[in-house]
Protein backbone atom coordinates (compact mmCIF):
# COMPACT_ATOMS: atom_id res chain seq x y z
CA UNK A 1 0.00 0.00 0.00
CA UNK A 2 1.31 3.45 -0.84
CA UNK A 3 1.31 6.17 1.74
CA UNK A 4 -0.89 9.11 0.88
CA UNK A 5 0.20 12.71 1.48
CA UNK A 6 -3.28 14.10 1.78
CA UNK A 7 -4.33 13.57 5.41
CA UNK A 8 -8.04 13.31 4.73
CA UNK A 9 -7.42 10.85 1.93
CA UNK A 10 -5.14 8.75 4.12
CA UNK A 11 -7.65 8.57 6.92
CA UNK A 12 -10.27 7.55 4.42
CA UNK A 13 -7.83 4.99 3.15
CA UNK A 14 -7.09 3.54 6.59
CA UNK A 15 -10.81 3.47 7.40
CA UNK A 16 -11.36 1.54 4.21
CA UNK A 17 -8.51 -0.85 4.91
CA UNK A 18 -9.87 -1.68 8.37
CA UNK A 19 -13.15 -2.52 6.71
CA UNK A 20 -11.31 -4.44 4.09
CA UNK A 21 -9.38 -6.35 6.71
CA UNK A 22 -12.56 -7.42 8.43
CA UNK A 23 -13.99 -8.38 5.08
CA UNK A 24 -10.88 -10.39 4.19
CA UNK A 25 -10.99 -12.17 7.54
CA UNK A 26 -14.65 -13.00 7.13
CA UNK A 27 -13.95 -14.27 3.68
CA UNK A 28 -11.09 -16.45 4.81
CA UNK A 29 -13.28 -17.91 7.53
CA UNK A 30 -16.01 -18.61 5.00
CA UNK A 31 -13.50 -20.24 2.70
CA UNK A 32 -12.14 -22.43 5.48
CA UNK A 33 -15.68 -23.43 6.37
CA UNK A 34 -16.38 -24.29 2.78
CA UNK A 35 -13.32 -26.57 2.78
CA UNK A 36 -13.92 -28.21 6.13
CA UNK A 37 -17.63 -28.84 5.95
CA UNK A 38 -17.56 -31.29 3.02
CA UNK A 39 -14.67 -33.18 4.65
CA UNK A 40 -16.71 -33.51 7.85
CA UNK A 41 -19.71 -34.60 5.79
CA UNK A 42 -17.80 -37.35 4.00
CA UNK A 43 -16.19 -38.50 7.24
CA UNK A 44 -19.51 -38.81 9.03
CA UNK A 45 -21.06 -40.76 6.15
CA UNK A 46 -18.09 -43.17 6.20
CA UNK A 47 -18.46 -43.54 9.95
CA UNK A 48 -22.18 -44.23 9.67
CA UNK A 49 -21.48 -46.79 6.95
CA UNK A 50 -18.85 -48.54 9.07
CA UNK A 51 -21.16 -48.50 12.10
CA UNK A 52 -24.12 -49.93 10.18
CA UNK A 53 -22.07 -52.74 8.66
CA UNK A 54 -20.67 -53.55 12.08
CA UNK A 55 -23.88 -53.47 14.14
CA UNK A 56 -26.15 -55.06 11.60
CA UNK A 57 -23.49 -57.70 10.86
CA UNK A 58 -23.87 -57.23 7.10
CA UNK A 59 -22.10 -60.15 5.41
CA UNK A 60 -19.21 -59.06 3.12
CA UNK A 61 -20.88 -60.50 -0.03
CA UNK A 62 -23.71 -57.96 0.38
CA UNK A 63 -21.83 -54.85 1.42
CA UNK A 64 -18.25 -54.33 2.60
CA UNK A 65 -17.12 -52.10 5.41
CA UNK A 66 -15.22 -48.95 4.42
CA UNK A 67 -12.05 -50.42 5.91
CA UNK A 68 -12.36 -53.44 3.61
CA UNK A 69 -12.79 -51.18 0.61
CA UNK A 70 -9.75 -49.16 1.62
CA UNK A 71 -7.68 -52.31 2.00
CA UNK A 72 -8.87 -53.59 -1.38
CA UNK A 73 -8.03 -50.27 -3.01
CA UNK A 74 -4.51 -50.66 -1.66
CA UNK A 75 -3.95 -54.38 -2.17
CA UNK A 76 -5.57 -54.67 -5.59
CA UNK A 77 -4.29 -51.34 -6.90
CA UNK A 78 -2.42 -53.20 -9.65
CA UNK A 79 -5.59 -54.94 -10.86
CA UNK A 80 -7.62 -51.73 -10.61
CA UNK A 81 -5.02 -49.78 -12.56
CA UNK A 82 -4.79 -52.43 -15.31
CA UNK A 83 -8.54 -52.16 -15.71
CA UNK A 84 -8.67 -48.38 -15.48
CA UNK A 85 -6.23 -47.82 -18.35
CA UNK A 86 -8.42 -49.26 -21.13
CA UNK A 87 -11.45 -47.38 -19.77
CA UNK A 88 -9.44 -44.18 -19.76
CA UNK A 89 -8.23 -44.70 -23.32
CA UNK A 90 -11.72 -45.56 -24.55
CA UNK A 91 -13.45 -42.63 -22.92
CA UNK A 92 -10.82 -40.01 -23.78
CA UNK A 93 -10.54 -41.22 -27.39
CA UNK A 94 -14.33 -41.35 -27.65
CA UNK A 95 -14.60 -37.89 -26.12
CA UNK A 96 -12.17 -36.41 -28.63
CA UNK A 97 -13.67 -38.16 -31.65
CA UNK A 98 -17.30 -37.51 -30.76
CA UNK A 99 -16.85 -33.87 -29.92
CA UNK A 100 -14.64 -33.16 -32.91
CA UNK A 101 -17.24 -34.71 -35.22
CA UNK A 102 -19.99 -32.71 -33.49
CA UNK A 103 -18.12 -29.43 -33.91
CA UNK A 104 -17.41 -30.10 -37.58
CA UNK A 105 -21.00 -31.12 -38.33
CA UNK A 106 -22.39 -28.14 -36.42
CA UNK A 107 -20.21 -25.92 -38.60
CA UNK A 108 -21.56 -27.60 -41.72
CA UNK A 109 -25.16 -27.24 -40.50
CA UNK A 110 -24.72 -23.54 -39.90
CA UNK A 111 -23.47 -23.01 -43.44
CA UNK A 112 -25.83 -25.46 -45.20
CA UNK A 113 -29.32 -24.72 -43.98
CA UNK A 114 -30.98 -27.50 -45.98
CA UNK A 115 -28.84 -30.15 -44.32
CA UNK A 116 -29.68 -28.71 -40.93
CA UNK A 117 -33.40 -28.65 -41.69
CA UNK A 118 -33.30 -32.31 -42.74
CA UNK A 119 -31.08 -33.78 -40.03
CA UNK A 120 -31.18 -31.55 -36.98
CA UNK A 121 -34.61 -32.82 -35.83
CA UNK A 122 -33.30 -36.40 -36.07
CA UNK A 123 -30.34 -35.42 -33.91
CA UNK A 124 -32.58 -33.77 -31.33
CA UNK A 125 -34.74 -36.92 -31.08
CA UNK A 126 -31.75 -39.27 -30.76
CA UNK A 127 -30.38 -36.95 -28.10
CA UNK A 128 -33.39 -37.64 -25.89
CA UNK A 129 -32.61 -41.41 -25.67
CA UNK A 130 -30.82 -42.09 -22.35
CA UNK A 131 -27.20 -43.22 -22.45
CA UNK A 132 -27.85 -46.59 -20.81
CA UNK A 133 -30.44 -47.34 -23.48
CA UNK A 134 -28.19 -46.31 -26.35
CA UNK A 135 -25.12 -48.24 -25.24
CA UNK A 136 -26.46 -51.84 -25.51
CA UNK A 137 -27.82 -51.05 -28.98
CA UNK A 138 -24.35 -49.94 -30.01
CA UNK A 139 -22.65 -52.96 -28.45
CA UNK A 140 -24.90 -55.24 -30.48
CA UNK A 141 -24.05 -53.25 -33.58
CA UNK A 142 -20.30 -53.00 -32.98
CA UNK A 143 -19.27 -56.15 -31.10
CA UNK A 144 -16.21 -56.71 -28.87
CA UNK A 145 -12.81 -55.02 -28.62
CA UNK A 146 -11.72 -51.53 -27.70
CA UNK A 147 -12.92 -49.79 -30.88
CA UNK A 148 -16.63 -50.34 -30.26
CA UNK A 149 -16.27 -48.84 -26.77
CA UNK A 150 -14.57 -45.82 -28.26
CA UNK A 151 -17.39 -45.58 -30.77
CA UNK A 152 -19.98 -45.78 -28.00
CA UNK A 153 -18.27 -43.08 -25.95
CA UNK A 154 -17.94 -40.96 -29.11
CA UNK A 155 -21.57 -41.36 -30.13
CA UNK A 156 -22.73 -40.55 -26.64
CA UNK A 157 -20.71 -37.31 -26.59
CA UNK A 158 -21.66 -36.45 -30.11
CA UNK A 159 -25.34 -35.61 -29.79
CA UNK A 160 -25.38 -33.20 -26.84
CA UNK A 161 -22.36 -31.36 -28.21
CA UNK A 162 -23.87 -31.11 -31.66
CA UNK A 163 -27.13 -29.71 -30.30
CA UNK A 164 -25.35 -27.18 -28.09
CA UNK A 165 -22.83 -26.19 -30.72
CA UNK A 166 -25.52 -25.52 -33.33
CA UNK A 167 -27.41 -23.40 -30.81
CA UNK A 168 -24.21 -21.56 -29.86
CA UNK A 169 -23.20 -20.87 -33.45
CA UNK A 170 -26.68 -19.68 -34.42
CA UNK A 171 -27.72 -17.61 -31.44
CA UNK A 172 -25.44 -14.70 -32.27
CA UNK A 173 -26.80 -11.21 -31.83
CA UNK A 174 -28.58 -10.32 -35.10
CA UNK A 175 -27.25 -6.78 -34.87
CA UNK A 176 -23.71 -8.15 -34.66
CA UNK A 177 -24.48 -10.10 -37.84
CA UNK A 178 -25.65 -6.88 -39.50
CA UNK A 179 -22.49 -5.17 -38.30
CA UNK A 180 -20.43 -7.87 -40.02
CA UNK A 181 -22.33 -7.25 -43.22
CA UNK A 182 -21.84 -3.49 -43.01
CA UNK A 183 -18.14 -4.27 -42.70
CA UNK A 184 -18.38 -6.61 -45.73
CA UNK A 185 -17.00 -9.50 -43.66
CA UNK A 186 -16.65 -12.85 -45.45
CA UNK A 187 -18.46 -15.97 -44.23
CA UNK A 188 -15.18 -17.23 -42.88
CA UNK A 189 -14.61 -14.05 -40.90
CA UNK A 190 -18.16 -14.13 -39.55
CA UNK A 191 -17.49 -17.68 -38.40
CA UNK A 192 -14.15 -17.11 -36.74
CA UNK A 193 -14.69 -13.61 -35.38
CA UNK A 194 -18.31 -13.90 -34.33
CA UNK A 195 -19.95 -17.33 -34.33
CA UNK A 196 -17.13 -19.42 -32.93
CA UNK A 197 -16.21 -17.20 -29.96
CA UNK A 198 -19.90 -16.76 -29.23
CA UNK A 199 -20.41 -20.53 -29.20
CA UNK A 200 -17.58 -21.32 -26.76
CA UNK A 201 -19.65 -21.10 -23.56
CA UNK A 202 -22.25 -23.39 -25.19
CA UNK A 203 -19.52 -25.75 -26.33
CA UNK A 204 -17.94 -25.98 -22.90
CA UNK A 205 -21.17 -26.67 -21.11
CA UNK A 206 -21.65 -29.56 -23.55
CA UNK A 207 -18.06 -30.74 -23.09
CA UNK A 208 -18.53 -30.89 -19.34
CA UNK A 209 -21.55 -33.14 -19.82
CA UNK A 210 -19.60 -35.18 -22.38
CA UNK A 211 -16.69 -35.71 -19.97
CA UNK A 212 -18.97 -37.69 -17.67
CA UNK A 213 -21.05 -39.41 -20.31
CA UNK A 214 -17.98 -40.56 -22.26
CA UNK A 215 -16.86 -42.52 -19.19
CA UNK A 216 -20.36 -43.91 -18.69
CA UNK A 217 -20.43 -44.91 -22.34
CA UNK A 218 -17.12 -46.77 -22.09
CA UNK A 219 -18.16 -48.54 -18.87
CA UNK A 220 -21.56 -49.56 -20.14
CA UNK A 221 -19.87 -50.84 -23.30
CA UNK A 222 -17.53 -52.94 -21.18
CA UNK A 223 -20.42 -54.42 -19.19
CA UNK A 224 -21.74 -56.12 -22.21
CA UNK A 225 -18.76 -57.46 -24.08
CA UNK A 226 -15.34 -57.19 -22.49
CA UNK A 227 -12.87 -58.90 -20.16
CA UNK A 228 -10.89 -55.79 -19.34
CA UNK A 229 -11.87 -52.34 -18.11
CA UNK A 230 -13.73 -50.78 -15.21
CA UNK A 231 -17.06 -51.99 -16.62
CA UNK A 232 -15.81 -55.57 -16.97
CA UNK A 233 -14.35 -55.53 -13.47
CA UNK A 234 -17.66 -54.29 -12.07
CA UNK A 235 -19.43 -57.27 -13.65
CA UNK A 236 -16.78 -59.77 -12.52
CA UNK A 237 -16.78 -58.47 -8.94
CA UNK A 238 -20.58 -58.60 -8.83
CA UNK A 239 -20.76 -62.21 -10.03
CA UNK A 240 -17.99 -63.20 -7.59
CA UNK A 241 -19.88 -61.54 -4.71
CA UNK A 242 -16.68 -59.61 -4.05
CA UNK A 243 -18.41 -56.51 -2.79
CA UNK A 244 -15.21 -54.86 -1.59
CA UNK A 245 -13.71 -55.09 -5.09
CA UNK A 246 -16.98 -53.86 -6.60
CA UNK A 247 -16.99 -50.77 -4.40
CA UNK A 248 -13.30 -50.14 -4.99
CA UNK A 249 -13.84 -50.35 -8.76
CA UNK A 250 -16.75 -47.97 -8.63
CA UNK A 251 -14.67 -45.52 -6.61
CA UNK A 252 -11.79 -45.69 -9.08
CA UNK A 253 -14.19 -45.16 -11.99
CA UNK A 254 -15.83 -42.19 -10.29
CA UNK A 255 -12.48 -40.61 -9.44
CA UNK A 256 -11.44 -40.82 -13.07
CA UNK A 257 -14.76 -39.40 -14.27
CA UNK A 258 -14.51 -36.56 -11.76
CA UNK A 259 -10.93 -35.71 -12.73
CA UNK A 260 -11.94 -35.65 -16.38
CA UNK A 261 -14.79 -33.27 -15.57
CA UNK A 262 -12.50 -31.03 -13.51
CA UNK A 263 -9.95 -30.93 -16.31
CA UNK A 264 -12.60 -29.71 -18.76
CA UNK A 265 -13.85 -27.16 -16.21
CA UNK A 266 -10.30 -25.89 -15.87
CA UNK A 267 -9.95 -25.58 -19.64
CA UNK A 268 -13.26 -23.74 -19.71
CA UNK A 269 -12.02 -21.24 -17.16
CA UNK A 270 -8.87 -20.66 -19.16
CA UNK A 271 -10.73 -20.26 -22.43
CA UNK A 272 -13.53 -18.06 -21.13
CA UNK A 273 -11.49 -16.16 -18.57
CA UNK A 274 -12.35 -12.79 -20.00
CA UNK A 275 -15.92 -13.30 -21.03
CA UNK A 276 -19.03 -12.68 -19.06
CA UNK A 277 -20.53 -16.14 -19.40
CA UNK A 278 -23.92 -15.69 -21.04
CA UNK A 279 -25.32 -19.16 -20.38
CA UNK A 280 -23.81 -20.74 -17.36
CA UNK B 1 -12.84 14.48 -55.73
CA UNK B 2 -15.84 16.39 -57.06
CA UNK B 3 -17.83 18.00 -54.26
CA UNK B 4 -20.78 15.84 -53.37
CA UNK B 5 -24.19 17.40 -53.08
CA UNK B 6 -26.01 14.64 -51.24
CA UNK B 7 -24.67 12.11 -48.77
CA UNK B 8 -27.89 10.15 -49.22
CA UNK B 9 -30.59 10.45 -51.82
CA UNK B 10 -33.62 8.16 -51.71
CA UNK B 11 -36.25 8.41 -54.43
CA UNK B 12 -39.67 6.72 -54.17
CA UNK B 13 -38.41 3.95 -51.94
CA UNK B 14 -40.96 1.26 -51.10
CA UNK B 15 -40.20 -1.73 -48.91
CA UNK B 16 -42.57 -4.66 -48.58
CA UNK B 17 -41.95 -7.56 -46.22
CA UNK B 18 -43.66 -10.81 -47.06
CA UNK B 19 -43.68 -13.28 -44.19
CA UNK B 20 -45.57 -16.53 -43.79
CA UNK B 21 -48.43 -14.87 -41.98
CA UNK B 22 -48.77 -11.54 -43.71
CA UNK B 23 -47.38 -8.95 -46.06
CA UNK B 24 -46.34 -5.62 -44.55
CA UNK B 25 -45.60 -2.43 -46.40
CA UNK B 26 -42.98 -0.94 -44.11
CA UNK B 27 -42.18 2.05 -46.33
CA UNK B 28 -44.18 3.56 -49.15
CA UNK B 29 -42.86 6.02 -51.69
CA UNK B 30 -40.29 7.58 -49.40
CA UNK B 31 -38.09 10.29 -50.88
CA UNK B 32 -35.57 12.41 -49.03
CA UNK B 33 -32.00 13.61 -49.14
CA UNK B 34 -29.24 14.15 -46.62
CA UNK B 35 -26.96 17.00 -47.71
CA UNK B 36 -23.24 16.19 -47.69
CA UNK B 37 -21.88 16.90 -44.24
CA UNK B 38 -25.43 17.22 -42.93
CA UNK B 39 -27.17 15.85 -39.89
CA UNK B 40 -30.64 14.48 -40.56
CA UNK B 41 -32.76 12.94 -37.84
CA UNK B 42 -35.53 10.48 -38.70
CA UNK B 43 -38.47 10.98 -36.36
CA UNK B 44 -41.55 8.80 -36.11
CA UNK B 45 -43.50 6.52 -33.80
CA UNK B 46 -42.22 3.00 -33.46
CA UNK B 47 -43.18 0.69 -36.29
CA UNK B 48 -43.18 3.44 -38.90
CA UNK B 49 -40.19 1.98 -40.73
CA UNK B 50 -37.30 4.09 -39.42
CA UNK B 51 -35.00 1.12 -38.89
CA UNK B 52 -36.03 -0.29 -42.23
CA UNK B 53 -35.13 2.96 -43.96
CA UNK B 54 -31.72 3.03 -42.27
CA UNK B 55 -31.10 -0.56 -43.32
CA UNK B 56 -32.01 0.27 -46.90
CA UNK B 57 -29.35 3.00 -46.89
CA UNK B 58 -26.84 0.58 -45.34
CA UNK B 59 -27.59 -2.05 -48.02
CA UNK B 60 -28.86 -4.48 -45.39
CA UNK B 61 -32.28 -4.50 -47.07
CA UNK B 62 -32.96 -4.17 -50.80
CA UNK B 63 -35.99 -1.97 -51.44
CA UNK B 64 -38.92 -3.46 -53.36
CA UNK B 65 -38.81 -0.39 -55.60
CA UNK B 66 -37.20 3.02 -55.77
CA UNK B 67 -33.62 4.17 -56.01
CA UNK B 68 -31.06 4.76 -53.30
CA UNK B 69 -27.88 6.69 -53.83
CA UNK B 70 -25.29 6.84 -51.07
CA UNK B 71 -22.32 9.19 -51.44
CA UNK B 72 -22.90 9.28 -55.19
CA UNK B 73 -22.79 5.49 -55.49
CA UNK B 74 -25.16 2.59 -55.08
CA UNK B 75 -25.77 1.60 -51.48
CA UNK B 76 -23.92 -1.66 -52.13
CA UNK B 77 -20.86 0.09 -53.52
CA UNK B 78 -20.86 2.51 -50.60
CA UNK B 79 -20.91 -0.44 -48.21
CA UNK B 80 -18.14 -2.26 -50.07
CA UNK B 81 -16.06 0.95 -50.07
CA UNK B 82 -16.37 1.10 -46.29
CA UNK B 83 -17.98 4.54 -46.54
CA UNK B 84 -20.60 3.69 -43.92
CA UNK B 85 -20.57 3.42 -40.16
CA UNK B 86 -23.54 1.88 -38.36
CA UNK B 87 -24.43 2.25 -34.70
CA UNK B 88 -27.07 -0.15 -33.41
CA UNK B 89 -29.57 0.30 -30.63
CA UNK B 90 -27.97 -2.28 -28.33
CA UNK B 91 -24.34 -1.35 -29.13
CA UNK B 92 -23.72 -4.89 -30.47
CA UNK B 93 -20.27 -5.12 -28.90
CA UNK B 94 -18.55 -8.49 -28.83
CA UNK B 95 -18.42 -9.45 -25.14
CA UNK B 96 -15.15 -11.39 -25.41
CA UNK B 97 -13.26 -8.37 -26.74
CA UNK B 98 -11.99 -5.37 -24.80
CA UNK B 99 -13.22 -1.89 -25.67
CA UNK B 100 -10.09 -1.36 -27.75
CA UNK B 101 -10.42 -4.70 -29.53
CA UNK B 102 -14.07 -3.96 -30.28
CA UNK B 103 -13.16 -0.65 -31.88
CA UNK B 104 -10.45 -2.43 -33.88
CA UNK B 105 -12.83 -5.03 -35.34
CA UNK B 106 -13.21 -3.19 -38.68
CA UNK B 107 -9.45 -3.56 -39.18
CA UNK B 108 -9.70 -7.34 -39.04
CA UNK B 109 -12.61 -8.14 -41.33
CA UNK B 110 -13.76 -7.37 -44.85
CA UNK B 111 -10.23 -6.61 -46.05
CA UNK B 112 -9.53 -4.00 -43.39
CA UNK B 113 -9.44 -0.28 -44.06
CA UNK B 114 -9.04 1.38 -47.42
CA UNK B 115 -5.56 2.86 -47.92
CA UNK B 116 -6.62 6.52 -47.78
CA UNK B 117 -8.70 6.16 -44.62
CA UNK B 118 -8.86 8.75 -41.88
CA UNK B 119 -9.23 7.77 -38.19
CA UNK B 120 -7.14 4.63 -38.32
CA UNK B 121 -6.22 4.50 -34.63
CA UNK B 122 -8.69 2.74 -32.31
CA UNK B 123 -6.98 4.34 -29.32
CA UNK B 124 -7.47 7.87 -30.66
CA UNK B 125 -11.12 7.14 -31.41
CA UNK B 126 -11.72 5.93 -27.87
CA UNK B 127 -10.21 9.22 -26.73
CA UNK B 128 -12.51 11.10 -29.12
CA UNK B 129 -15.57 9.52 -27.49
CA UNK B 130 -14.17 10.23 -24.02
CA UNK B 131 -13.04 6.72 -23.08
CA UNK B 132 -9.31 7.14 -22.60
CA UNK B 133 -8.23 4.78 -19.85
CA UNK B 134 -11.00 2.26 -20.57
CA UNK B 135 -9.23 0.54 -23.46
CA UNK B 136 -8.75 -2.77 -21.64
CA UNK B 137 -12.24 -2.98 -20.14
CA UNK B 138 -14.69 -5.60 -21.31
CA UNK B 139 -18.23 -4.60 -22.32
CA UNK B 140 -19.77 -6.08 -19.18
CA UNK B 141 -17.55 -3.79 -17.13
CA UNK B 142 -18.89 -0.69 -18.90
CA UNK B 143 -22.13 1.22 -18.39
CA UNK B 144 -24.74 1.37 -21.13
CA UNK B 145 -23.63 4.86 -22.11
CA UNK B 146 -19.99 3.79 -22.29
CA UNK B 147 -20.88 0.81 -24.44
CA UNK B 148 -22.61 3.13 -26.91
CA UNK B 149 -19.53 5.34 -26.94
CA UNK B 150 -17.44 2.29 -27.85
CA UNK B 151 -19.93 1.46 -30.60
CA UNK B 152 -19.67 5.00 -31.95
CA UNK B 153 -15.87 4.82 -31.91
CA UNK B 154 -16.04 1.52 -33.79
CA UNK B 155 -18.40 3.01 -36.38
CA UNK B 156 -16.03 5.96 -36.87
CA UNK B 157 -12.96 3.78 -37.50
CA UNK B 158 -11.69 4.41 -40.98
CA UNK B 159 -13.48 7.76 -41.11
CA UNK B 160 -16.73 6.79 -42.85
CA UNK B 161 -18.35 9.66 -44.70
CA UNK B 162 -21.79 8.64 -43.52
CA UNK B 163 -22.78 7.53 -40.05
CA UNK B 164 -26.08 5.68 -39.64
CA UNK B 165 -27.45 5.52 -36.11
CA UNK B 166 -30.54 3.52 -35.11
CA UNK B 167 -31.87 4.87 -31.80
CA UNK B 168 -28.43 4.50 -30.27
CA UNK B 169 -29.39 6.27 -27.05
CA UNK B 170 -32.91 4.86 -26.80
CA UNK B 171 -32.13 2.51 -23.92
CA UNK B 172 -30.13 5.01 -21.85
CA UNK B 173 -31.23 7.11 -18.90
CA UNK B 174 -32.08 10.71 -19.65
CA UNK B 175 -28.95 12.30 -18.21
CA UNK B 176 -26.62 9.98 -20.08
CA UNK B 177 -28.64 10.50 -23.21
CA UNK B 178 -28.39 14.30 -22.87
CA UNK B 179 -24.65 14.15 -22.45
CA UNK B 180 -24.22 11.86 -25.42
CA UNK B 181 -26.45 14.11 -27.52
CA UNK B 182 -24.17 17.02 -26.76
CA UNK B 183 -21.09 14.98 -27.55
CA UNK B 184 -22.53 13.64 -30.76
CA UNK B 185 -22.96 17.22 -32.01
CA UNK B 186 -19.32 17.82 -31.13
CA UNK B 187 -18.19 14.63 -32.85
CA UNK B 188 -20.21 15.54 -35.90
CA UNK B 189 -18.57 18.99 -36.03
CA UNK B 190 -15.09 17.56 -35.45
CA UNK B 191 -15.28 14.75 -37.96
CA UNK B 192 -17.33 16.33 -40.71
CA UNK B 193 -19.18 13.04 -41.18
CA UNK B 194 -22.74 13.16 -42.50
CA UNK B 195 -25.13 11.61 -40.01
CA UNK B 196 -28.51 9.96 -40.41
CA UNK B 197 -29.95 9.45 -36.95
CA UNK B 198 -33.13 7.57 -36.02
CA UNK B 199 -35.07 8.52 -32.92
CA UNK B 200 -38.59 8.56 -31.57
CA UNK B 201 -37.84 11.47 -29.25
CA UNK B 202 -38.97 14.89 -30.45
CA UNK B 203 -36.33 16.62 -28.34
CA UNK B 204 -33.52 14.46 -29.57
CA UNK B 205 -34.62 14.93 -33.17
CA UNK B 206 -34.75 18.73 -32.84
CA UNK B 207 -31.61 19.09 -30.77
CA UNK B 208 -29.40 16.90 -32.93
CA UNK B 209 -30.63 17.45 -36.44
CA UNK B 210 -29.94 20.20 -38.91
CA UNK B 211 -33.02 18.74 -40.49
CA UNK B 212 -35.74 16.41 -39.27
CA UNK B 213 -37.55 13.92 -41.50
CA UNK B 214 -40.93 13.20 -39.94
CA UNK B 215 -42.43 9.82 -40.82
CA UNK B 216 -45.95 8.46 -40.34
CA UNK B 217 -46.80 4.81 -39.75
CA UNK B 218 -48.88 2.16 -41.57
CA UNK B 219 -47.35 2.31 -44.08
CA UNK B 220 -44.25 4.43 -43.42
CA UNK B 221 -44.54 7.67 -45.38
CA UNK B 222 -42.77 11.00 -45.26
CA UNK B 223 -44.86 13.68 -43.56
CA UNK B 224 -42.39 16.47 -44.02
CA UNK B 225 -38.68 17.25 -44.08
CA UNK B 226 -38.20 20.17 -41.69
CA UNK B 227 -35.11 22.36 -41.44
CA UNK B 228 -34.28 23.08 -37.83
CA UNK B 229 -33.35 26.68 -37.56
CA UNK B 230 -31.02 26.59 -34.57
CA UNK B 231 -27.39 27.74 -34.31
CA UNK B 232 -24.66 25.30 -35.27
CA UNK B 233 -23.13 25.54 -31.80
CA UNK B 234 -25.68 23.93 -29.50
CA UNK B 235 -25.56 23.42 -25.77
CA UNK B 236 -28.14 21.57 -23.75
CA UNK B 237 -29.38 24.87 -22.31
CA UNK B 238 -30.67 25.64 -25.79
CA UNK B 239 -33.49 23.22 -25.14
CA UNK B 240 -35.01 25.56 -22.58
CA UNK B 241 -35.21 28.51 -24.97
CA UNK B 242 -38.69 29.47 -26.27
CA UNK B 243 -37.46 29.00 -29.83
CA UNK B 244 -36.46 25.38 -29.20
CA UNK B 245 -39.73 24.68 -27.40
CA UNK B 246 -41.58 26.08 -30.41
CA UNK B 247 -39.70 23.83 -32.82
CA UNK B 248 -40.34 20.78 -30.63
CA UNK B 249 -44.02 21.68 -30.41
CA UNK B 250 -44.24 21.98 -34.18
CA UNK B 251 -42.66 18.55 -34.61
CA UNK B 252 -44.96 17.06 -32.04
CA UNK B 253 -47.94 18.55 -33.84
CA UNK B 254 -46.81 16.90 -37.07
CA UNK B 255 -46.56 13.57 -35.28
CA UNK B 256 -49.87 14.16 -33.53
CA UNK B 257 -51.64 14.47 -36.84
CA UNK B 258 -50.42 11.08 -37.93
CA UNK B 259 -50.69 9.09 -34.71
CA UNK B 260 -54.22 8.60 -33.43
N1 LIG C 1 -37.47 -8.40 -41.46
C1 LIG C 1 -38.76 -8.07 -41.37
N2 LIG C 1 -39.71 -8.96 -41.75
C2 LIG C 1 -41.02 -8.63 -41.67
N3 LIG C 1 -41.49 -7.46 -41.23
C3 LIG C 1 -40.61 -6.53 -40.83
C4 LIG C 1 -39.20 -6.79 -40.88
N4 LIG C 1 -38.55 -5.70 -40.42
C5 LIG C 1 -39.51 -4.81 -40.10
N5 LIG C 1 -40.74 -5.29 -40.35
C6 LIG C 1 -42.01 -4.59 -40.17
O1 LIG C 1 -41.89 -3.32 -40.80
C7 LIG C 1 -42.48 -2.31 -40.00
C8 LIG C 1 -41.46 -1.24 -39.71
O2 LIG C 1 -40.47 -1.76 -38.85
P1 LIG C 1 -39.22 -0.92 -38.36
O3 LIG C 1 -38.49 -0.40 -39.54
O4 LIG C 1 -38.46 -1.76 -37.42
O5 LIG C 1 -39.90 0.29 -37.57
P2 LIG C 1 -39.27 1.31 -36.53
O6 LIG C 1 -37.80 1.17 -36.58
O7 LIG C 1 -39.74 2.66 -36.98
O8 LIG C 1 -39.85 0.99 -35.20
C9 LIG C 1 -43.03 -2.98 -38.77
O9 LIG C 1 -44.42 -3.20 -38.97
C10 LIG C 1 -42.28 -4.30 -38.71
O10 LIG C 1 -43.10 -5.29 -38.15
MG1 LIG D 1 -36.47 0.60 -34.99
Amino acid sequence: MSQSVNPSASSALSGLSADEMAFAQARQKARLRRRIMPVLGVASVLLLWAALVYWLKVPPFIAPSPQMVAVTLWEKSGLLWTNLVPTMIESVAGFLLGNLAAIVIATVFVHKKTLEEAFFPVVVVINTIPVVAKAPILVLLLGNGMEPKIAIAALICFFPTLVNMVRGLESVNPQAMELMRVLSASKREVFFKLRLPHSLPYLFSALKIAASTAVIGAIVGEWIGSTLGIGALIIQATYAFDSALLYATVIVGSCFSMSFFLLISLLERLALRQTALPNS
Amino acid sequence: MAPLEHAVSCQNVTVRFVTEERAVTALEDVSFTVPAGGFLTLLGPSGCGKSTLLRVVADLITPSSGTVEVLGKTAEQARLDRSLGFVFQDAALLPWRTALENVALPLEVGGGLKPDSRFTSPRDLLALVGLSGWEQSYPHQLSGGMRQRVAIARALLGGPRLLLMDEPFGALDEMTRDRLNEELRRIWAETGTSILFVTHSVYEAAYLGEQVLVLSPNPGRVVQQVTVDLPRERSLALRDTPHFVEIAAALRAMLGKVTP
